[in-house]
């Protein structure tokens, strides 16, 4: 599960580093004609998504269309919100989960009772 | 036969108990959800051999309430679609409207309940899965009050959007299947009983629906949106007028209620899905499930490999353009904002049902599309959820009934919008028409 959290992790730091809290300035001016296909290369690899050349090219057209919608979400007023928010609690006791022959049983491949992954770096 | 539209994409009987309210009837079951030893695929290639070593909480109740189980019916990849066009396994056929696509994403689901090759179907609704399909190929579906269905075992798309629901030939049996999946359960912290449950059998398990399909309208009071029916086509306009007047008919009166928060809902609703989206769909990396991406490059390149080959090109789409919405700089524009959205719709639908029993509107803006004619144009797509997607972001219950056809022959749905943990009066206004 943990790199399920990494990847997310990873993909605000870069950006973040990247663009930069100024770029949610430039953003305001209408992120639609800021599509250009560097960036679509540059979310996909955020979101570790190898991409095609002609599907860059493609989505590129799409995202300004889509994102030029989304710019009408700039009239929605700022709106308090009322959450009714409760945490929910269990004891914190053992209980039975999956063995480690089901857990592994739908890995590409394994190891010794482990999963078998790429390096890392 | 439901092969001949390509309904199922595993047909492979699961035994549920010998006795039970479900026993001898057939319950199909979309393929995000999880079924302990038979394959469930998501209507991905990502997942195309994957096999749950265990059941979802619906399930598992289907099972023990005597219900078989005849197969996984096929789905928009990931239940990202309106059509059941974007699935791995191939496009659904509409058997209400052959040549049309079934709606989605759970047109398998609605498509086999259509052809009475199952008796009823689970499907998933994360902003209109169930009812989109349910009006296209003329049957009824139900999206639950969030917190209804345990989501235990469904794969996620979008979390804080999505119910697992029934579909039926008619309200009635839609409301008995939702007796069986409905109350809380401890493995999904997001359930809850109905404040009504106690008045209704203790611990919510024993919830009455069935009983308030009675088709009984009168002095039912109908609060119609008319965001939700300007927009729409006059073919299907026609139809819920008709339905509307039948109503009256009955007893029922209707007023028109104005929420302009729904004027966003579609754009809010997207960055929402697509931004949860992002981060749910980042597990599928072909390490512990799913296509794997070899072992040659570092673990980006391998995984970007992984996701290449597994992903069809809407999930992709989702995907990225949720990474974006989530990133710094873009966050306080998109996401921050759409939350904003969904509070504005959440008040709004609160006060129009303070002055209403229940709200209608069209299910669908429009007619079932051609087969083929949405899928180059992903926006277009996306702007026929315009009725449904409030609802999710409401967190309220909604049911499609069939109202009836275009002149072409085409189905149209009409949609009852109740309060939280409502169901027993969108169940007894739709049964007046189904």
């Amino acid at each position: 599960m943990s790199d399920e959290t990494d990847v997310d992790a990873d993909a605000e730091v870069e950006v973040d580093a990247e663009t930069g809290v100024d770029g949610g300035a430039d953003a305001a001016d209408g992120a639609a004609d800021a599509v250009d296909p560097e960036e679509v290369r540059h979310v996909a690899d955020l979101a570790r998504v190898d991409l095609a050349d002609d599907d860059v090219d493609r989505f590129t057209e799409q995202f300004a269309d889509i994102l030029a919608s989304f710019e009408a979400l700039d009239e929605v007023p700022e709106v308090e919100r009322e959450e009714e928010l409760a945490n929910v609690m269990r004891p914190d006791e053992e209980r039975e989960g999956l063995t480690q022959d089901e857990a592994l049983s739908n890995a590409p491949e394994t190891e010794d009772g482990y999963f078998k992954g790429p390096r890392v770096s | 036969m439901a092969t001949d539209y390509n309904a199922y994409v595993t047909a492979e009987p699961i035994e549920g108990a010998e006795e039970g309210p479900l026993a001898g009837k057939t319950v199909a079951v979309k393929d995000n959800i999880s079924t302990e030893g038979v394959r469930t695929t998501c209507g991905s290639a990502m997942l195309d051999d994957y096999v749950p070593p265990y059941d979802a909480t619906v399930v598992e109740r289907l099972k023990e309430a005597g219900a078989t189980i005849p197969g996984k019916t096929n789905m928009d990849e990931f239940g990202m679609g309106t059509t059941t066009e974007t699935s791995a396994f191939g496009p659904v056929e509409n058997p209400a409207a052959p040549g049309h696509v079934p709606g989605g994403s759970s047109g398998g689901s609605a498509a086999v309940v259509a052809a009475g090759d199952a008796d009823m179907a689970l499907g998933s609704d994360t902003g209109g899965s169930i009812r989109c399909p349910a009006a296209f190929c003329g049957v009824v579906g139900i999206k639950p009050t969030y917190g209804l269905v345990s989501r235990y075992g469904l794969v996620a798309y979008a979390n804080s959007l999505e119910q697992i629901g029934p579909i039926a030939p008619s309200v009635e049996e839609a409301a008995e299947l939702l007796e069986v999946i409905a109350g809380p359960d401890g493995r999904d912290a997001t359930t809850r009983a109905p404040p009504n449950a106690d008045a209704a059998g203790g611990d919510g398990h024993d919830l009455d629906y069935a009983s308030a399909a009675d088709g009984d309208v009168d002095g039912l009071d109908i609060g119609v949106p008319t965001e939700l029916v300007a927009g729409a086509d006059e073919r299907v306009t026609d139809v819920f007028w008709d339905a509307i007047a039948d109503l009256e008919e009955r007893g029922a009166s209707y007023h028109e209620v104005e929420l302009p928060s729904v004027e966003y809902a579609v754009e809010s609703y997207y960055v929402i899905a697509m931004s949860e989206a992002s981060s749910n769909l980042a597990r599928f990396d072909g390490v512990r499930y799913g296509q794997t991406g070899g072992y040659d490059g570092n673990w980006n390149e391998t995984f970007a490999e992984s996701r290449r080959k597994g992903f069809g090109d809407e999930v992709k789409r989702r995907v990225l353009l949720g990474t974006y919405a989530l990133s710094a700089g873009y966050h306080d524009k998109y996401y921050a904002k759409a939350q904003d959205a969904r509070a504005w719709i959440q008040q709004d639908f609160d006060e129009a049902l303070a002055e209403a029993d229940v709200l209608a509107s069209p299910t669908m803006p429009v007619p079932p599309m051609a087969l083929g004619e949405s899928l180059d144009d992903p926006l277009t797509m996306y702007l026929a959820d315009a009725n449904t997607t409030p609802v999710n972001m409401a967190n309220l219950p909604a049911i499609s009934v069939p109202a009836g056809e275009t002149e072409e022959g085409l189905p149209v749905g009409l949609q009852f919008v109740g309060p939280a943990f409502g169901e027993r009066a969108i169940i007894r206004a739709g049964s007046a028409l189904a």
